[in-house]
């Protein structure tokens, strides 16, 4: 017995009744969301247009692809790099401190009740203030940006991470207590794989944070990088340059973002909801 | 010495749990006997401690007073002859029926080997589930989930089984089956089966001896053999002589509530 089996009668009834047009587009996932995207695009173009706005207030998206020019690939290829090599070291700077932290506030009531507090404290500063201190104590190298992206993109993670190694069934751990197995087993075996789902929320939200964490490190003190260019462009009014950059960072987020929904995808399906699988 | 051995003795065991509401009594005064490969049953309302009494066995936690004793042994720490099987098949989600089996070697002693996949694969098949090795939990039913869980509390051939109410997540047909399907593998190969319960009818199909527990704090109200011989099947329970025993329990049960 086959799920095939089960619907194809149905599907051979010709007089099935026509489905209604929004019933089709809310089964296309991908053409809806483009559809949407291409109305906007085109409302913002004739917009600017008919009602004659300047530039430097809201340029059309010709003039902003038209941007791209303004600085040859090579140099666009450099600004990417500085901003994406940073982002990925805060993030694993972000990662390799939140693990063990996580373990820590899960495992011991005490921990969680002297160190959680603090955690969030470093949470509520903002960031933005504290980067140009951090630029002082630190210099200009790599270090501080990679400190203060990891300011940034930590704190979901921590939280994710503990949740999710709370979140293992009670029996599980009855079980490894009924084995005698060392705590580290049942850490590594049980209560991480179950935390993998929660992991991975932490690690989309966390991915995008660290591209802001890289781009406001830039704002602050850098000589190249996206963050950095667009700062630069706007100084100099050369909004749809600015605006081309703008355009770059947004698309980088998305496809670190869709880089961790791959790596779930292909090495933990059973993590993911059935229907996403 | 004599030839039955007692597999697990309970000698005027209390429990009381500290919460944040203050102190309460799970257990008092319980004292019971399991003789080796008895198969017994624990019957008793929701929450009159039947599952404090199984943690007690296996060593997963202390008797606030009296004994518990494990083959003569105080309970003090969890032994490895003991296998759990719990309400819910609490199966790894990530790895299939036969990881699954094989985990309590893996997490043991860190390593598979191969005689372990062996051993567990004729366990699988044991209990049914040939085939099936390579699925993950999320593709089975709950009962063949549940199969998998008797498996692993197998799976280190323990010679105590305890099951805390195995099968009250499954439908009331499944439920039937996987009841004698316990029954054969026990007759197969003989385990002393402590089976907490809150169904009467399964309590009497699967069990030498029911154990009537009173609501919290948990004692032993009645313990009486079933008057039933050996194999059961479906319809085992159909004769009037077992439908009076049923309603002997039925009516000490609710006798306690009311109380």
């Amino acid at each position: 017995m086959s799920a095939d089996a089960d619907i194809a009668p149905i599907e051979a009834k010709e007089d099935m009744p026509a489905v209604p047009l929004m019933e089709r587009l809310i089964r296309m996932p991908v053409a809806l969301p483009l559809i949407t995207f291409a109305v906007i695009l085109i409302v913002w173009e004739v917009s600017v247009r008919v009602f004659a706005v300047p530039t430097y207030i809201l340029p059309a998206p010709s003039r902003i692809i038209t941007g791209f020019d303004a600085v040859p690939v090579s140099r666009w290829l450099e600004h990417i790099w500085a901003t994406l090599r940073v982002a990925l070291m805060g993030y694993a700077v972000s990662i390799a401190i939140s693990l063990p932290i996580a373990v820590g506030l899960a495992k011991s009531r005490f921990l969680s009740r002297a160190f959680y507090p603090l955690l969030v404290v470093i949470q509520s500063v903002p960031v933005v203030a504290v980067a140009p201190i951090i630029i002082v104590v630190l210099g200009t190298d790599d270090a501080p940006r990679v400190v203060i992206t990891f300011m940034i993109s930590f704190f979901p993670l921590v939280v994710s991470m503990t949740t999710g190694l709370m979140a293992t069934p009670p029996e599980l751990i009855e079980l490894s207590r009924s084995l005698r197995a060392p705590q580290f087993r049942e850490i590594s075996q049980i209560r991480l794989p179950y935390a993998t789902p929660y992991i991975f929320s932490g690690l989309k939200i966390s991915i995008t944070l660290a591209v802001i964490g890289a781009v406001v490190a830039e704002f602050v003190a850098a000589d190249k990088g996206i963050g950095y260019f667009i700062q630069f462009s706007t100084s100099m009014f050369k909004l749809p340059q600015a605006w081309a950059g703008l355009v770059l960072l947004i698309a980088l987020s998305l496809i670190l973002f869709q880089a961790v929904n791959l790596v779930q995808k292909v090495f933990f399906p059973w993590s993911l909801p059935k229907e996403r699988r | 010495m004599s030839l039955v051995k007692d597999a697990i003795t309970f000698a005027g065991v209390g429990q009381t749990f500290l919460t944040d509401t203050g102190p309460l009594t799970a257990l008092r005064d319980v004292n019971l006997t399991l003789a080796q490969h008895e198969f017994v049953a624990v019957l008793g309302p929701s929450g009159c401690g039947k599952s404090t009494l199984l943690r007690l066995t296996a060593g997963l936690i202390k008797p606030t007073d009296g004994l518990v004793t494990v083959y003569g042994t105080p309970v003090t720490r969890p032994r490895e002859d003991i296998g759990i099987v719990f309400q819910q098949a609490t199966l790894l989600p990530w790895a299939n029926v036969e990881d699954n089996v094989v985990f309590p070697a893996k997490h043991m002693r860190g390593r598979v080997s191969d005689k372990d996949r062996d051993h567990a694969r004729e366990i699988i098949a044991t209990v049914g589930l040939e085939g099936f090795e390579t699925r993950l939990p999320g593709e089975l039913s709950g009962g063949m989930q549940q199969r998998v869980g008797i498996a692993r509390a197998l799976f280190l051939n323990p010679d105590i089984l305890l099951m805390d109410e195995p099968f009250s997540a499954l439908d009331a047909l499944t439920r039937d089956a996987m009841g004698l399907e316990l029954l054969r593998l026990w007759q197969a190969s003989p385990k002393t089966v402590m089976f907490i319960t809150h169904s009467i009818p399964e309590a009497v199909l699967l069990a030498d001896r029911v154990i009537v527990m009173s609501e919290r704090p948990g004692h032993v109200v009645a313990d009486l053999p079933v008057p039933l011989g050996r194999p059961r099947d479906e319809d085992s329970l159909r004769t009037p002589e077992m439908q009076d025993y049923a309603a002997h329990l039925r009516g000490l049960l609710i006798k306690k509530k009311a109380a």
